[in-house]
């Protein structure tokens, strides 16, 4: 039953990620990539990884397609569509991705994975505590620093965004004397 | 008294003597997705009676009373209505995401109540994570308001759908935040755990006032994130005539309304679940006699008579205020509920920490 539920989602991601590629209208392509990270957290689900499952949902198909989603809608009106592009292009195009395709699977090939018969368990205690944890096999300096980076990149934003403002407010101030 | 584990488990060994171990498992999705879907539908019919019959009472609306027994004929009417209704198609419109639109809100509201639990040992899908998964799928169901106004090709539509998006992005973390609040003290993002940490008491009562607070927080928050009034701008009947589904007809509309209305049990189920004790009968202190009376209730009833109990506050809250302005919608949220949600969680953090908390 499971490797039926695998190759139904490896077919719809592998087919919408094409379809995505593909296809000439910019909202069509968000929406099949929305199709492609929802199907990819069905795989965490499959395999018991269910945070990270939850995580990709809120992450990527609930806040990053919809801001994609958001400043398309910002952007272009509905009839438009993406040129056909020359046929040169297409061939090039084609060439590189076979050629990555080639590469990609000779990796494969050469390389050895190992087989896991049962995936760990990763209820949230377990997450919390390696995340959290100081100690050895713990990940709290990582988190730290992400955390830190985060708000810079907030505060970063926020500074972005107001700029024009403050800009405004004190350019007649310089002016008047 | 009441435990349904037994009879579920007991028609899963059933299913699995009868039949090879593929079979039965396919039957018993087979056999929760009919339930479900039956329940999504069963929902969608009461609560359109109930909100007709809720409305009419607070807006002297005379129909919606009178028609029928108790205003029955008028469910009646409306569904006969939407069936008979032309599906109208939008010439200029994208086909396949006009088509997709209320498909994914359907999904989106249909896969959240999967995880309510009715009764002891009644829940489809007790997950370890339950209260952050719920989040993560309500927060899909924005794409297809987006869509479905993107689509429509019409002016009012697209402006709905960009304040949807604004107003449940926004106000996605404040229902976050607020939970949050509580799973610190649960200590549980588990459903079913966090019903039985309030065997002796709901964490209303005994969360003190941090839980209080978080509950109207939370109650806010989620109705303005499922789109009702007093926060329906995204389908403000007087400017904007229907907002992102008005182009949709007949049945198309009617999965709008369904999920919009399967979003507001969901959201009652929630809150009822966290802070009121889910299935868990009203109990008062030492009074033996009067707990082993309430314990008699069945917790299914329970669980039943709390939602309604909120979802008529719901109702309550959309026929009685105004329809707020948009920037008065995204003031409320970003100055007053945010910072105050982030305080609440600071206090119950310190309170947990103290170890005050039930």
């Amino acid at each position: 039953m499971e490797k039926i539920i695998f190759y139904i989602l490896s077919a719809v991601i592998l087919s919408l990620s094409l379809m995505s590629v593909l296809s000439r209208k910019l909202l069509r392509s968000a929406v099949y990539l929305f199709g492609v990270l929802t199907a990819i957290a069905g795989f965490y689900f499959l395999i018991g990884y269910h945070f990270l499952g939850a995580v990709q949902l809120t992450v990527y198909a609930g806040g990053i397609v919809v801001l994609i989603i958001f400043s398309i809608l910002l952007t272009h009106d509905i009839d438009h569509q993406m040129p056909t592009p020359d046929w040169s292009r297409v061939a090039v195009a084609g060439a590189l991705c076979v050629a990555g395709a080639v590469m990609f699977v000779q990796l494969l090939q050469g390389s050895l994975f190992s087989r896991v018969e049962a995936p760990e368990q990763s209820d949230l205690n377990t997450v919390g505590n390696t995340l959290l944890n100081p100690g050895g096999g713990g990940y709290l300096l990582p988190f730290e620093v992400v955390s830190i980076l985060l708000l810079a990149v907030m505060i970063g934003a926020i500074v972005i965004a107001k700029q024009r403002h403050s800009v405004d407010d004190s350019s007649p101030e310089k002016q008047a004397p | 008294m009441y435990d349904f584990t037994t009879l579920v488990q007991s028609i899963g060994n059933f299913l699995h003597g009868q039949f090879s171990p593929g079979v039965a498992t396919a039957l018993e999705w087979t056999l929760v997705i009919l339930v479900y879907l039956a329940l999504y539908a069963i929902l969608g019919l009461v609560l359109v009676y109930v909100e007709r019959r809720v409305c009419a009472f607070f807006q002297l609306r005379l129909g919606p009373n009178r028609v029928g027994w108790a205003g029955t004929a008028q469910t009646v009417a409306d569904a006969l209505k939407l069936l008979l209704k032309e599906p109208v198609t939008v010439n200029k419109a994208d086909k396949l995401l006009y088509n997709l639109a209320p498909f994914i809100i359907t999904l989106a509201a249909l896969t959240v109540i999967s995880l309510v639990p009715f009764a002891k040992g009644l829940q489809a899908f007790d997950i370890n994570i339950g209260l952050l998964f719920i989040v993560a799928v309500s927060s899909l169901g924005v794409v297809g308001i987006l869509l479905a106004g993107w689509s429509s090709n019409n002016k009012y539509a697209l402006i709905g759908a960009m304040r949807s998006g604004a107003q449940i992005v926004s106000y996605e973390l404040s229902v976050g935040l607020s939970l949050l609040t509580m799973v610190l003290l649960t200590g549980t993002l588990q459903l079913s755990t966090i019903i039985e940490t309030q065997a002796n008491g709901w964490w209303i009562f005994k969360g003190h006032v941090p839980a209080i607070i978080a509950f109207f927080l939370y109650l806010t928050a989620s109705i303005a994130e499922i789109n009702r009034g007093p926060f329906d701008l995204p389908e403000a009947e007087s400017e904007l005539t229907a907002g992102f589904h008005t182009e949709y007809s007949g049945l198309k509309f009617a999965f709008f309304f369904l999920a919009e209305f399967v979003n507001m049990f969901t959201v009652a189920a929630i809150a009822t679940t966290v802070f009121l004790g889910g299935w868990m009968p009203f109990h008062l202190g030492d009074w033996a006699g009067f707990n082993a009376v309430m314990d008699f209730v069945p917790p299914i009833l329970w669980f039943f008579l709390k939602v309604s109990a909120v979802i008529f506050l719901m109702m309550w809250f959309k026929w009685t205020f105004p329809r707020l302005r948009i920037d008065q919608l995204l003031k409320l949220e970003w100055k007053y509920l945010m910072p105050l949600n982030l305080m609440n969680l600071v206090f119950t953090a310190i309170l947990v920490y103290l170890g005050w908390h039930g």
